[in-house]
């Protein structure tokens, strides 16, 4: 059953991925298929006893990240014609070798070095294990992260001002 | 599953790496570079669960921020090139390349 599951999801996020890349008539058709991929990894990570990463990868990514990308489609209202034919057609056929050369790469090294599967606690990747491990072990990182997101808050604004004065 | 998992991330990560290279409109690029933050965000989950270690879900955490961040100021750098240039095609924003 979770193989069942598992293949559904991953098959679900390819095609979404796909579909985003493959897309090139409707910005607006390739974010909500981005949505479907999002979607499916958070139940690949329910999948993988990531909880709470599960639920925040729903919120987050299809929920906040993925609007935004919306509003900013909708909001210049692009058409395909605004998008000539492409200059370099021989640089796509490169980028396309090297990616498969690099899926097939990771593919024969990752798994060997996976080494065998360790015990988990029983409620391992829930909200109170990650959350005891956010506040003690990695606080230093969580402080960090509020500077950060100052940071990219006060940059978006600048950048989406008309004049600075 | 956690060897699955992996190969699914590879195929995600290739896809978006493809996405980002072949793709011209601005928009589909950032989304491009969410996907292979996600797939590696997935590589993280299932290597915190096959060794059994929070830090993975730590990271990933992390990642979800640091994304959050960039898409809001690279939405904005696109906002303010499209008022610029009428134009988020970045064969018309080449400034800086080589």
């Amino acid at each position: 059953m979770t193989d069942f599951l598992f293949y559904l999801f991953a098959a679900l996020a390819v095609a979404g991925a796909l579909g985003m890349l493959l897309n090139v008539r409707n910005t607006v058709a390739g974010a909500l298929s981005l949505v479907g991929t999002m979607v499916s990894l958070g139940a690949i990570y329910v999948l993988l006893d990531a909880y709470l990463i599960g639920v925040l990868q729903i919120l987050v990514y299809a929920g906040a990240i993925v609007v935004v990308f919306l509003f900013v489609v909708m909001l210049l209202n692009l058409r395909q014609d605004d998008f000539g034919a492409d200059r370099l057609r021989w640089t796509k056929r490169l980028a396309v070798a090297f990616g498969v050369l690099v899926c097939v790469e990771l593919l024969l090294v990752v798994p060997r070095a996976l080494g065998p599967a360790a015990e988990i606690p029983a409620d391992f990747g829930g909200y109170r294990m990650v959350g005891a491990a956010l506040f003690t072990d990695w606080v230093l990182a969580f402080e960090v992260t509020s500077l950060l997101l100052l940071a990219a808050m006060v940059g978006a604004v600048i950048l989406a001002k008309r004049s600075i004065d | 599953m956690v060897e699955k998992a992996v190969a699914l991330s590879a195929l995600l990560f290739v896809l978006g790496a493809l996405g980002a290279l072949t793709r011209r409109n601005l928009i589909v690029i950032l989304m491009s570079i969410e996907l292979m933050l996600n797939a590696v965000n997935l590589a993280l989950v299932a290597f915190s669960r096959q060794w059994g270690d929070l830090a993975g879900h730590i990271f990933v955490l992390m990642v979800i921020v640091v994304a959050a961040a960039e898409v809001a100021v690279g939405l904005g750098i696109v906002i303010a090139l499209f008022r610029n240039r009428e134009s988020v095609n970045v064969d018309d924003v080449s400034l800086l390349k080589w």
